[in-house]
């Protein structure tokens, strides 16, 4: 009886945070789901029944597979699990098929597969220095770092509610990161590799992946004053390097090359058909920007200054996902959000260049790379905030600064996701979660850093506050007036131009801090 | 399937559309077989709150006659907000602001007390998944423990007079209370101080009582009517499958036919009494506040175990106080509050609860065993029986082995119950015993019980002796 006690009580916090949350996604299994539970149900038929050869080319529904091969291998190996559970899931004509056995199958499948996203906690946890902590548990960087990312919001009520499969990615990702603060490159540069061919959405961040690799892992060591040293310069290693890459693309694409369908393969991963912005807008800068248009436009009829028949019809929050032009401000197109994109990125690329800081600096490009792209991208979605906000987690533990970006960056990000959810019974839900890790993560971290000046200004404060009536607003307040009817896309548009306002800040403060900071500091491992 | 949900919903529509008067009376209006209004007042008054709330969302909720078997999300998620608003109001208050007074434990502590109290998977699964208002009962309840375990004794009896009013269950707490607040007279003494707390109390309680009920307190007629809907002794010993005596003992003897109906009632008064008698009488004479808990466990115990028409929801109004004594007996308590949710089981799987329930019981029990390290507490010291034990052994020397035999009992019910929740879900019922599996379950509950009855009379009975010689704990 004591040795099970003993088991039990043992200090095993991590266990128990990781058991937790493996309980409360246990909870969320009969919640709403999204289309995408579709697509996923889809794409487990098209691996399941299709030669490899037929998995680009099937279109029998709207839903076709658009995600590189290493994931159809994924649903591929999925599906031979799937069919215990309900053969019927399998079958390609059987569109919107959900049983409650699939239901189970395919959630459980999330929840299993988040397995690797908690050993990557695990390790990033192991890179963290805890020396400023104190005497107790809740206090310890590793404790908060752990619940920050085990217990995110945003992946929560994205991958277990809206369902999707970003946790084992992430999970890829975080581990790449740690291996590379483990100064583990090759492993770390296999593993995103890996992941690259899983979604490639994270081609977003492969710049500070190369730049960092180059820069710091191929040439060996650095003058004294921290610049570069040419005749360090180690060919072996880029050599390995570009050989892991390439073994693991061919191992990806090879069998799509030998059967000459990489064109299709591409069109199918990279669809620029779609529109500059998704059907809600995703908090980034085409959401000011398309506000701003259609404030001047309206200002414009007002004033009689534009003529009401030269105006396109398509409303660009009418939800439609098709191309359509700006009325007062130039047009945009895919190539002028790639230039914007990259000459966004282009400071933090140059900073990692000639001022390496090791892994840390390599994580805050990682991670101003990922804002950038998510700030400037073509149809972004606004789930590609995750993609900044669970690498950001581990900065905020490191210092203050970093801990007041982070903060209104994820608070603001988590808002956002808002819209996702828009039916009634998850709306008690997605509040009472949001407040929680909101109010554990502002209150441990403000506690962490206490003895340094206060994290938040009275701006980001009044800034964070407003998120509530916002919210109020929307959901309570906006549904009983009038102006339901005529204008329905206004809660939609207020939320997406209030977040786009304090993510567009958070990006700009993190990038003022990685231009400022000081050149070729000594620190070891952070 | 129509259930306690759609009852709420149409008791919103009763007493909003309907003038008070006929709230409880059969009419063309008020059809009283479906799904009439069986709860006292206060439960009325509090529909017909939520009924206003309604109205100005959405008057089809509520529309006499077209709105029964109303359903829509937006309808639920207002009828589950109500029940966490009630929750939030009262019984959530209550469980913290009890946690903060617990005497000589640390902050952490305490910490962790309220949320285990708070994650007990019973009361959850029945306010949040079948749809209930226990919370609001059995705040005001624990609102009254409060008030009178503090010195206040006005302000609990009040709190415990709502209590009742709210649901006439709670009337299973009524002779702890009533015992304990005469034990306080008593020992201030009847000739004075004692004398004017009596006559305060009973001022208090006829008061709350007459406000309460006073739209039924005009006819006779109104207030006789009122107190049919409330006890229906017209129905049997007992209903469906409920952890209790009567229905174990059918299984054997089938006395709901054997027994005449009136006869039923009188065995079921004596067996109630009699097993409650001594606690009581110990609690009048010696009133402390920790008997009053563990009188109010084994009170409720025993009208559970052996009282008329018991519902199984009712073990609800057991592991409240038993949540109380959380801190001072975990491994009891723990193992009581799991039994209890596992008597439930009928019940939950019929409202597909099976995920819900595995999970918060998984969550309850790692909270709790690691909040108060129990595997390591099952001493005799710890287990509170140390003067039963050494009583015992002055006759029998050799009876040294009961932490011993309590620990292994737990092993054995902790695996005949998961086993019998696997055999539940997974197997079919026999054909010729469709009832086979939730008659298991009860009759196994109910021996459970038993042993918890006897378990905390002897605790109960065994404390003062050395009681006297210790330091008041709280």
């Amino acid at each position: 009886m004591a040795a099970l006690g003993i088991a039990m009580g043992g200090g095993n916090w991590f266990s128990a945070l990781a058991l937790g949350v493996t309980l409360l996604k246990c909870l969320l299994i009969p919640t709403y789901h999204s289309t995408d539970f579709e697509v996923h149900r889809n794409w487990l038929a098209i691996t399941h029944s299709l030669p490899v050869s037929q998995w680009y080319y099937e279109a029998t529904s709207e839903w076709t597979l658009d995600y590189p091969p290493f994931f159809a291998w994924f649903e591929y190996a999925l599906s031979h699990v799937a069919k215990y559970f309900d053969q019927e899931m399998l079958n390609l004509h059987n569109l919107n098929y959900s049983s409650s056995r699939t239901l189970l199958f395919q959630r459980f499948s999330v929840i299993f597969t988040d397995a690797l996203f908690v050993y990557a906690v695990h390790e990033c946890c192991k890179c963290i220095d805890g020396k400023k902590a104190g005497k107790e548990l809740t206090e310890k960087p590793k404790f908060i770092l752990s619940v920050l990312l085990l217990w995110n919001f945003g992946l929560l009520i994205v991958d277990h509610i809206h369902f999707q499969y970003n946790g084992f990615l992430f999970g890829l990702m975080l581990l790449s990161i740690a291996r590379l603060f483990q100064k583990r490159h090759m492993e770390g540069a296999f593993l995103f590799a890996v992941l690259l061919h899983f979604k490639h959405i994270y081609l977003y961040v492969a710049p500070a992946y190369g730049v960092y690799l180059l820069r710091s892992y191929c040439f060996t060591a650095n003058k004294p004053d921290g610049s570069i040293r040419w005749n360090s310069f180690s060919f072996v290693r880029v050599i390995s390097l570009g050989l892991i890459v390439f073994l693991v693309s061919a191992l990806s694409l090879g069998p799509f090359l030998a059967l000459n369908q990489l064109p299709q393969v591409l069109s199918r991963l990279f669809p620029f058909k779609r529109g500059l912005c998704h059907a809600y807008w995703a908090p980034n800068f085409w959401a000011l920007y398309n506000a701003l248009d259609k404030v001047l436009s309206i200002i414009g009829l007002e004033l009689k200054l534009l003529d009401p028949n030269k105006i396109p019809k398509a409303s660009m929050t009418s939800g439609l996902v098709q191309q359509f032009q700006h009325t007062v401000l130039p047009s945009v197109t895919p190539l002028a959000t790639l230039i914007c994109t990259l000459i966004a990125m282009l400071p933090s690329i140059f900073c990692l260049w000639f001022k390496p800081q090791g892994p840390r600096g390599f994580l805050r490009c990682l991670i101003l790379c990922a804002l950038s792209s998510f700030l400037f991208g073509w149809h972004v979605h606004e789930k590609a905030i995750l993609l900044a906000v669970l690498p950001m987690s581990l900065l905020s533990v490191g210092k203050a600064g970093d801990a007041s970006i982070f903060l209104i960056l994820t608070t603001t990000g988590h808002y956002s996701l808002f819209p996702l959810l828009f039916t009634a019974p998850e709306l008690p839900t997605k509040i009472l979660l949001m407040l929680l890790f909101t109010t554990y993560s502002i209150s441990s971290l403000k506690t962490l850093f206490r003895k340094e000046k206060p994290l938040f200004n009275w701006l980001e404060t009044f800034y964070l506050l407003g998120l509530g009536p916002l919210e109020v607003f929307c959901e309570f307040v906006f549904p009983f007036t009038s102006w339901k009817l005529k204008y329905p896309f206004i809660p939609l548009l207020l939320t997406s131009v209030y977040c786009a306002a304090g993510i567009t800040y958070a990006w700009f403060k993190l990038y003022v801090s990685v231009l400022s900071d000081p050149p070729s500091s000594k620190t070891k491992k952070q | 399937m129509f259930g306690d949900y759609e009852a709420q919903r149409h008791w919103q529509e009763i007493t909003f559309n309907l003038p008070i008067k006929q709230w409880y009376f059969n009419s063309s209006d008020n059809n009283l077989q479906y799904w009439g209004l069986d709860y006292p007042p206060l439960t009325a008054y509090h529909s017909l709150l939520c009924a206003y709330v309604a109205k100005f969302i959405n008057p089809d909720w509520i529309a006499l006659h077209t709105s029964r078997g109303y359903e829509s999300q937006a309808h639920k998620l207002f009828m589950r907000t109500t029940v966490l608003i009630a929750d939030l109001l009262i019984y959530i208050p209550a469980v913290v602001l009890y946690c903060c007074c617990l005497k000589e434990i640390s902050t952490k502590k305490k910490v962790a007390n309220a949320l285990c109290i708070l994650l007990y998977p019973g009361l959850i699964l029945i306010d949040y998944g079948h749809f209930q208002y226990n919370s609001v009962s059995l705040g005001f309840a624990l609102w009254g423990v409060l008030g009178v375990s503090c010195d206040w004794d006005l302000l609990g009896s009040l709190a415990f007079c709502l209590a009742i009013n709210y649901k006439q269950m709670e009337l299973y707490h009524s002779l702890p209370f009533f015992c304990f607040l005469l034990g306080k007279c008593f020992k201030k003494g009847l000739k004075g101080k004692g004398f004017v707390l009596l006559i305060k109390l009973a001022c208090t309680v006829v008061a709350s009582f007459i406000l309460c009920w006073l739209p039924f307190c005009t006819e006779r007629e109104q207030t006789l009517q009122v107190l049919r809907r409330l006890f229906p002794v017209d129905r049997g010993l007992f209903e469906d499958k409920v952890a209790n005596i009567w229905c174990s003992f059918s299984i054997f003897l089938k006395i709901k036919e054997i027994l005449p109906h009136h006869f039923q009632i009188i065995i079921s008064f004596c067996f109630t009494f009699l097993s409650l008698l001594p606690a009581c009488v110990k609690l009048t004479l010696q009133p402390s506040s920790k008997g009053f808990r563990f009188t109010l466990v084994s009170c409720a115990l025993s009208f559970f175990l052996f009282s008329f028409q018991v519902h199984e929801k009712s073990i609800l109004l057991v592991s409240l106080p038993v949540c109380l004594v959380l801190s001072e007996i975990p491994f009891m308590s723990t193992w009581f509050l799991l039994v209890s949710t596992f008597s439930m089981l009928p019940l939950l799987l019929k409202d597909e609860l099976l995920m819900p329930l595995v999970v918060t019981t998984i969550a309850f029990f790692i909270a709790c065993a690691t909040s108060f390290s129990i595997f390591e507490k099952t001493s005799e010291e710890e287990l509170q029986l140390k003067s039963f034990s050494l009583s015992v052994r002055k006759y029998l020397p050799c009876f040294t082995f009961l932490s011993r035999i309590i620990q292994y009992l737990f092993l054995i019910s902790v695996i005949t119950m998961v086993l019998l929740t696997l055999i539940t879900v997974t197997l079919d019922p026999p054909q010729k015993l469709p009832d086979l599996f939730s008659v298991l379950v009860c009759f196994v509950s109910c021996l459970h019980f038993l042993f918890f009855l006897v378990y905390f009379n002897i605790i109960i009975m065994w404390d003062s002796k050395s009681g006297r010689n210790q330091k008041k704990i709280n």
